[in-house]
């Protein structure tokens, strides 16, 4: 890709002028980097404290018998580590790299709808404080899991009530940034970028902004549905009135399973970026890649009942969702395949970015082959709501999200702050991340496969040792994740002037603009040929 | 600095070996049909995901270590082949469909719950489980036998630490019992992993699933779907007999069924009713309401010094038979009318004359069946 006439904003254009300074400059800003930092900061954020919950977590599974917590408060601790981390954490980290980069990836000035992105953003934070302020509401936050099935989510305390409206608004938050994103993608790419010519992590973000818009309102259904049916004597739920509450689960995995796509789609993306980078030769199949993303998303629609195998669903029903599923590790496959055949014959380095892309694909993998055992019925019923399924989604959703967003991090950091992040540093929180990861969650492959169900408080004496290493894993995890912290300051700070073109073999328009990027790049848009 | 990355891994490995001694691999051994065909396809799955991953792990591993630009490897720019874009899409596929042809059969044998030797219906309960079985006649309940004590660190803990029950479900061997699942509140999971059986129970509806166990012995299992704050404290066992021990127990059940049955006329002491209150106090108010009476304060209301309790006794009666509901709503304080009268009558006399309540009452269980609507 070239670009003919590269008009960039040059720094020192006055910008800044016009601007509201200190807080009222984040409060007011509808600039898609400003806005991208604050997604991104925030995310940081709730990412430790979903942290510090899982830690709470871990300490009471350390050892057999009620150390710390009451059942019912460990019941708290693992609902909100989930509604915080997948809600808080991971979908505003992808929103904060969709608005840093992908107006600098296609060549627009900024996101479509500069407004709107400001009020996108600044609705989390408080809804991030309804959900942690409901630990305070009497009886404590909603402790009915973070899939929040009824009817044991009609018992809860005032608590569910604020996770349910927190909801409402990260659901309407989502939804506006989906519909930036779309637009941004689809009105405002540079001359001569067609959509096959996009970066994949554009293409994976329009997927994503897609599914996001189809199922955000599904949940928003599902949580009223249960608001009134806890206030207004409605039954929606409740059998003794008519309804149903399996209902609520089909409703609710109708959203779900395109959730955790959503959340992993601008992953994948990342990762299409960072490969070729340090393979130094193009992606292996870019149109494939495309097609791949969107045969998941696709599918991602109809495989929800294989959360609800056990049920009680009729035999053709149970097959119907277990082919489905089955079909997805195909172009799951076709991606993992392609980023390999992208490494080989490259040349290859092994920066940051690209130690966490390498253990995306390991550990990813891991986790699409425990997937592939799920997917079959039988088996999915003897693992369903074990520690499996937890070790499962932690290797998606750990290994694969998170371990992706740091890999983007790093990748774009110094794009992003003009200096280099301290490689030394960067290295340590891959390595550690990575075997105190797997630390804490291969052994729940072996607890789950024992029988220790999920979501209990206390167990039987033969899961203690395979607990106690994953306790000991956690913390471990944990304490390494302050190190990117510190790399993140550091980097913020000072350093190494990084180079326009950071990386020696990255391709794509933000490489061309300065490093820091300036407030406004683009301003001109440049002609791909 | 990487050598002290390595002496942390080899201690984690270090671990990982010692927990071998103690702990299992893989799924419990299986004790019905239906539990080995889950255990086979599981073994398959593995070693197909076993070879994918030498496969393509392999090939990543020899490019991390070969093609790297250190060891003076120049890239070389080729992208896009449709042949091997087709093999790898196709190949894929195939491997699927065999592993979807065995997991067929097992699904349509796991759902054929026909003509079954004995049905028991299975009811969850916030924190417990009934049994009925329906051509016996024979009922009762199955709670969490572990000691309070035990659980809270006070004493050192069992060999069957939280997988023990006050009753088990007994069953003949060879036999098909077909298990019939609902709950009375939220959904539980009636969950067995060595006979391979798992099913939701489900307030409001009936689901069902079956096993046949191969050998006789005692499995244990758990409630599945989180279901409340007790939800790790309601264990099932199975105790799997020769049909001429499960006779025999039938017998025995029913002879015990008909005696509680007469109980209601026998004139109870303050005393008797108490001691077998306390009993019941264990089995179905502690988790709430605590040992001490005093409950969690915000959550569960203290027993000791309420109203309720230290007032007049039909309105505790009343409370403890129809359950507490506040704002049309129910609340945790769910009816315990599936309790017999003598239990109720005990339970209520418990709390009316242990902690600080001391009315000296003795609510009979001729009281109790007055008030049942």
């Amino acid at each position: 890709m070239q670009v003919a006439h590269a008009h960039n904003g040059h720094p020192g254009h006055g910008e800044h002028a016009h601007h509201p300074s200190g807080i009222m400059r984040w409060i007011t800003t509808t600039n898609h980097k400003d806005i991208g930092t604050l997604y991104l900061v925030f995310s940081l954020i709730m990412f430790f404290v979903g942290g510090v919950l899982a830690l709470g977590i871990r300490a009471e599974l350390f050892q057999p018998g009620l150390q710390f917590w009451r059942p019912e408060f460990f019941n708290e601790l693992t609902t909100m580590h989930g509604l915080i981390m997948v809600f808080g954490a991971i979908m505003p980290a992808f929103v904060g790299f969709a608005n840093w980069q992908i107006p600098m990836m296609i060549g627009a000035p900024d996101m479509a709808f500069a407004r709107m992105n400001n009020w996108s953003f600044w609705l989390l934070p408080p809804a991030a404080l309804l959900l942690v302020a409901s630990f305070f509401v009497p009886g404590g936050a909603t402790a009915a899991g973070w899939t929040i099935y009824a009817p044991l989510s009609i018992q809860m305390g005032p608590g569910m009530d604020l996770a349910i409206f927190a909801l409402h608004i990260m659901g309407a938050s989502s939804i506006m940034g989906s519909i930036n994103i779309i637009t941004t993608i689809l009105n405002m790419r540079a001359p001569g970028m067609t959509l096959m010519r996009m970066p994949l992590f554009a293409w994976t973000w329009l997927i994503t902004a897609y599914l996001l818009i189809a199922v955000m309102p599904v949940l928003a259904g599902a949580v009223t549905m249960l608001l009134t049916d806890r206030h207004f004597g409605t039954h929606f739920f409740n059998a003794a009135g008519g309804g149903d509450p399996v209902l609520f689960q089909h409703i609710f995995w109708f959203f779900g399973h395109p959730e955790v796509y959503i959340m992993i789609l601008p992953g994948f993306g990342i990762i299409s970026q960072i490969v070729p980078t340090f393979a130094r030769k193009p992606l292996f199949g870019y149109s494939s890649m495309v097609y791949a993303t969107a045969s998941i998303a696709i599918l991602s629609f109809i495989v929800w009942a294989h959360h609800m195998f056990t049920v009680g669903m009729p035999a053709a029903a149970q097959l119907f969702f277990m082919y489905a599923t089955m079909l997805i590790a195909v172009p799951t496959g076709v991606k993992v395949f392609n980023w390999i055949a992208t490494m080989w014959r490259g040349s290859l380095t092994f920066e940051t970015p690209m130690l966490f892309a390498c253990g995306f694909i390991f550990v990813f993998s891991m986790g699409g082959f425990t997937g592939l055992v799920l997917a079959i019925t039988p088996v999915d019923i003897q693992l369903q709501d074990t520690y499996y399924v937890v070790a499962h989604f932690h290797y998606v959703l750990v290994a694969g999200s998170l371990f992706a967003l740091f890999g983007g991090a790093y990748y774009w950091m110094p794009k992003w702050t003009g200096h280099m992040y301290d490689e030394t540093l960067g290295k340590w929180h891959f390595w550690l991340s990575m075997i105190f990861f797997n630390v804490t969650f291969f052994p729940m492959h072996f607890s789950g496969l024992a029988g220790m169900p999920r979501r209990i408080p206390d167990y039987a004496l033969q899961f203690a040792d395979f607990n106690m290493i994953s306790s000991i894993g956690a913390f471990g995890f944990g304490l390494s994740q302050l190190i990117f912290v510190y790399v993140v300051w550091k980097c913020v700070r000072g350093g190494e002037k990084a180079k326009d073109r950071v990386w020696e073999a990255a391709e794509g328009l933000e490489w061309q603009l300065p490093s820091p990027a300036p407030y406004h790049t683009w301003e001109t848009p440049p002609v791909v040929r | 600095m990487i050598g002290k990355g390595m002496r942390l891994f080899g201690l984690a490995a270090a671990m990982l070996a010692a927990g071998t001694a103690l702990a299992q691999y893989n799924l419990p051994e299986p004790q019905s049909p239906i539990a080995r065909e889950i255990y086979d396809l599981h073994t398959l799955i593995m070693w197909i995901i076993v070879v994918i991953f030498v496969g393509v792990f392999g090939t990543m591993t020899w490019a991390i270590v070969r093609h790297r630009k250190a060891a003076g490897h120049q890239a070389r720019q080729f992208h896009e082949n449709t042949t091997v874009e087709i093999v790898w899409t196709i190949i894929p596929f195939l491997i699927l469909v065999g592993m979807a042809y065995p997991a067929t059969k097992t699904v349509i044998a796991m759902k054929d719950t026909s003509a079954p030797d004995l049905t028991i219906k299975a009811t969850g309960y916030q924190w417990k489980w009934g049994y009925d079985y329906l051509q016996e006649g024979i009922s009762f309940f199955s709670t969490l036998a572990t000691p309070r004590e035990q659980i809270e660190n006070r004493a050192p803990k069992g060999e069957h630490y939280l997988l023990e029950v006050d009753n088990p479900v007994v069953v003949p061997v060879g036999k098909k019992v077909r298990i019939i699942t609902t709950a009375n509140d939220v959904i539980h999971a009636w969950w067995v992993p060595a006979l391979g059986v798992k099913q939701d129970a489900i307030p409001g509806f009936v689901r069902d699933t079956w096993f046949r166990a191969d050998s006789p012995g005692i499995f244990r299992g758990q409630c599945a779907e989180l279901c409340g704050k007790d939800h790790g404290f309601m264990p099932i066992v199975v105790k799997a007999v020769p049909p001429e021990e499960y006779a025999a127990w039938v017998a025995e059940q029913k002879k015990k069924m008909a005696a509680a049955a007469l109980d209601p006329a026998k004139q109870w002491t303050l005393e008797e009713l108490k001691a077998h209150g306390e009993k019941v106090y264990a089995g179905n108010c502690v988790a709430c309401h605590q040992a001490n009476g005093m409950g969690v304060p915000g959550t569960f209301p203290a027993l000791s010094g309420s109203k309720i309790v230290t007032g007049p006794r039909q309105a505790q009666i009343a409370v403890v038979l129809n359950g507490v509901v506040k704002e049309g709503k129910p609340t945790a304080m769910v009816s315990f009318k599936h309790l017999s009268d003598v239990d109720i009558a005990a339970v209520i006399t418990y709390t009316r004359n242990s902690w600080a309540n001391k009315t000296g009452d003795a609510v009979s269980p001729a009281e109790v069946k007055a008030q049942r609507k």
